[in-house]
């Protein structure tokens, strides 16, 4: 018998030209908090996706109890004991509590003696088991929609560790949780360690994963960098083996040219005395542009007053020489501008309505025959168009976007925007919230943007991005522009100097 | 086998999400075979004509709804509409005539009406969208403004004496009433539809209201011109309030003060029903006209278990309230 319930050893997972995960490993021990840490992309999501067989690993094994195994699917991962809570609950609100623990294996007996028909006493009677599992004092006929987000996610752990479970993924957590909630989860999963359940625990906060681990294994750039002890880690430590990253191959291949300069925007000032003043800067044709700055920095608030969601009092912005007005979006996107903004949810998707609907909000006027009635069959092949260029990964064009990944999401609002055929493009945080796969994407849609011409500001606080994907960077200090660094020559030191002259 | 199945789950899930509606045709049928004349033309005519008014009605609410407005101004706007052409409307020798104008033509009339609820709709589009006062509290003004113009050109005195033509037009129908008849007020319901559905699905103006309802923020980042939309949403609620109360004016053969009254919660209602979502972005045409159905549908219903008129109210009022609630509850269990 093995120490270890589950092993994962040198795992590889490729996504097109980007190594997700480079010789991954993880080792988990029966009855022990295993936290898995790293940044956003670090590859812990697709470590998990490989382990519960949604992903395919390139390379690399699984063994159980020290016998190498194959796990294919999501099935085959729950038939041998694995289980997983995601970070976004997808409960079934209308039904009973009974009834989404059972979902898709409902105990069946036979109705006389030959109708097969749901055995409700019987899933009843094992759902009021597992409640009580899970401190849970619920009449399991209750239907789930009336109970709060963390009893709802107490009821996902209770349906993942239903049956043999023997390793329980919890992925974020206690993302949405109150303080008093998160005392709740971590009393069932002290009560799962007793039983012998090995939990593998994913999150960003430092003050959880000292208290409720045990061993806390840490990943960068999709590589395995060491599993620790919890009781000899401080956070200082965590956060060096987190972030002290080299880049390897995270960005595309530019092939851009920056020509003339074509955009200018000269002593732009807010009405609003903390915020931007006195900016001035140039973009080239087909440059990428980075802005780098800390939080507060206004660089989001600039470029919204560049856009015209914001005032200005002062400055000008000149395209091609010739000076442009802008006091809203719709005369800022006239005037082939266009701004991909940093809130996807907040001022980007419209969740109840479809990918076809978001991707031609922005361009409609193209698409109108008889100067009123809407081509529908344009708007299709927009769609079709932009799905095949930019792999966008969706049913059909109809499907509402709240229901696709956020890489995908991304893609669609990008395209809203290119349906325009702008000539300069703001890109506020183009790829926060986004996994590794769809990033690289994006910055080859990017990097693709700007070989064809097109000149590009892009926002982001992601360091190795700023430096991975411009030509130059602009970086920001309390509303002021405090310098520029050649893509080439910039790292995360002089970036940091320039962002921090506070006056 | 599978074709049966799917049907199943999609008739089960429609259940599910409309509850009331299930109930209610129900209920209809159970009193359908109870009570006679309740399956007889004169019935159905009569369902038809109430429901084609009302049609317009929420037609027009339901932009203000999709873009996460209101109107409660919809109502008495409806009632000045057929005070006002009530008024215009009077026979030349009519003794009891409130102003002393020579008569008009019906459809001078309709043009003075919808005009004047453009005018209306306007207002209110330019409170919400110039002064940013919200929809309920906007509308819920010009619903009292509305109401105190009715009194002042009325006198709150009841209106009478229509020319003939007029109420025998509005009355009208191809067929015989006692027999199979379709009442005119059916095409112009039809009519009505059909221009909504093509406004809401083929028009820019549509894809922009359904915009603004999904994501105010979003579509103004896009370039859509939100005030304009806006404004053109309550405008068009309006004009149809004003063809609502012409109409109305004609089938009653009358018109008082008290007339759209409360018209505008059953519209909003009738909407919900009919699945157009309280939090924006979501709606249609045929949703609003299945919600009109089932409310005039209830109407005639209590009418023939004759229920005290007094409790129609109660019963009415119920129902707004449930068809609410539950829409409220299918968005808080998606939170």
């Amino acid at each position: 018998m093995s120490e270890y319930v589950l092993e994962m050893r040198g795992v590889c997972k490729y996504f097109p030209g980007v190594k997700a995960l480079d010789h991954a490993q993880l080792k988990l021990r029966p009855g022990k908090v295993h936290a898995l840490m790293g940044e956003n992309g670090a590859g812990k999501s697709t470590l998990m996706k490989c382990m519960f067989g949604i992903y395919k690993m390139d390379e690399g094994d699984i063994y159980i109890d020290g016998q190498k195994t194959v796990i294919s699917d999501p099935l085959e991962a729950w038939d041998k004991g694995i289980s997983m809570v995601h970070q976004e609950l997808q409960p079934i609100p209308a039904r009973t509590i009974g009834e989404n623990i059972f979902l898709g294996r409902y105990p069946m007996k036979k109705a006389l003696g030959f109708i097969p028909v749901v055995d409700h006493d019987k899933m009843y009677e094992e759902t009021e088991k597992l409640l009580k599992r899970v401190r849970m004092d619920f009449d399991p006929r209750q239907k789930l929609g009336t109970l709060t987000v963390s009893q709802m996610q107490s009821v996902e752990i209770a349906k993942a560790v239903a049956g043999n479970c023997r390793v329980l993924i919890l992925d974020e957590p206690t993302s949405s949780l109150t303080q008093n909630e998160v005392e709740a989860l971590f009393r069932i999963v002290e009560d799962l360690k007793k039983e012998g359940v090995a939990v593998v625990y994913i999150s960003h906060k430092m003050d959880e994963i000292l208290r409720i681990s045990d061993e806390v294994t840490i990943m960068r750039d999709g590589q395995y960098i060491g599993t620790w002890d919890a009781k000899e880690l401080t956070t200082e430590f965590i956060i060096t083996k987190m972030v002290g990253r080299e880049l390897v191959n995270l960005y595309p291949k530019r092939e851009n040219v920056p020509g003339d300069v074509v955009f200018e925007v000269e002593d732009f000032t807010s009405i609003n005395p903390r915020s931007f003043r006195h900016c001035s800067f140039n973009v080239r044709k087909g440059e990428i542009l980075g802005v780098a700055g800390l939080v507060g920095a206004q660089r989001t608030e600039l470029m919204e007053g560049l856009f015209g969601t914001r005032s200005h009092t002062s400055g000008k912005i000149r395209y091609q020489g010739k000076e442009l007005k802008i006091n809203r979006p719709k005369d800022a996107i006239d005037q082939g501008i266009a701004m991909l903004t940093e809130d996807r949810r907040g001022s980007g998707i419209m969740g109840v309505l479809s990918v076809a609907d978001n991707i031609s909000v922005a361009s409609l006027n193209k698409y109108v025959d008889y100067g009123f009635m809407l081509n529908t069959k344009k708007i299709d092949q927009l769609v079709e168009e932009n799905r095949q260029k930019m792999n966008i990964k969706t049913p059909s064009g109809k499907t509402l976007i709240q229901s696709l990944s956020g890489g995908n999401q991304q893609k669609v609002l990008i395209g809203r925007w290119l349906a325009n055929d702008p000539d300069v493009l703001i890109l506020d945080e183009p790829t926060r919230g986004i996994d590794v796969g769809a990033k690289y994407e994006i910055y080859c849609i990017i990097a693709d943007l700007a070989k064809q011409g097109k000149s590009i500001i892009m926002i982001s606080s992601e360091m190795g991005e700023l430096i991975g994907m411009s030509d130059r960077i602009m970086v920001m200090c309390d509303g002021r522009i405090t310098g520029f660094i050649d893509g080439k020559e910039a790292n995360q030191e002089n970036i940091m100097a320039l962002a921090t002259q506070f006056e | 086998m599978n074709n049966r199945d799917n049907f199943g789950k999609k008739f089960i899930k429609y259940v599910k999400a409309n509850p009331i509606v299930v109930m209610l045709v129900i209920v209809a049928i159970i009193v359908g075979f109870t009570k006679d004349n309740f399956f007889s033309w004169k019935n159905f005519g009569n369902l038809m004509s109430n429901t084609a008014v009302r049609f317009l009605i929420a037609l027009g609410v339901s932009g203000c709804l999709i873009t996460k407005g209101t109107d409660l101004s919809a109502g008495r706007q409806v009632g000045l509409a057929a005070c006002l052409a009530g008024i215009l409307i009077q026979r030349g020798d009519y003794s009891g005539k409130l102003w002393n104008l020579p008569q008009m033509n019906m459809f001078v009339v309709l043009l003075i009406v919808v005009v004047l609820g453009a005018l209306l709709g306007l207002l209110n589009g330019a409170i919400i969208t110039l002064l940013k006062v919200p929809p309920f509290i906007t509308t819920l003004g010009t619903q009292t403004i509305v109401y105190g113009l009715c009194l002042v050109i009325t006198d709150a005195q009841p209106i009478g004496g229509f020319q003939k033509s007029f109420t025998n037009l509005i009355n009208g129908r191809i067929g015989n009433a006692n027999g199979f008849h379709l009442p005119y007020l059916l095409f112009v319901a039809l009519v009505a539809g059909i221009f909504f559905w093509f406004l809401y699905n083929k028009m820019r103006h549509g894809k922009y209201m359904y915009a603004i309802g999904g994501n105010e923020v979003a579509a103004e980042v896009s370039g859509v011109n939100t005030t304009k939309t806006l404004m053109l949403i309550y405008t068009t609620a309006g004009i149809m309030y004003g063809i609502a109360g012409w109409l109305l004016a004609g089938k009653t053969g009358g018109a008082s003060t008290s007339m759209g009254m409360g018209y505008e919660l059953e519209a909003i209602a009738a909407c919900t029903i009919g699945g157009v979502s309280t939090t924006g972005g979501i709606g249609t045409v045929s949703g609003v006209l299945v919600g009109v159905l089932v409310f005039e549908l209830l109407k005639i219903v209590l009418q023939f278990l004759g229920v005290n008129p007094y409790y129609n109210y109660i019963v009415q009022g119920i129902v707004i309230v449930v068809a609410v609630a539950l829409d409220v509850r299918k968005y808080l269990a998606k939170k």
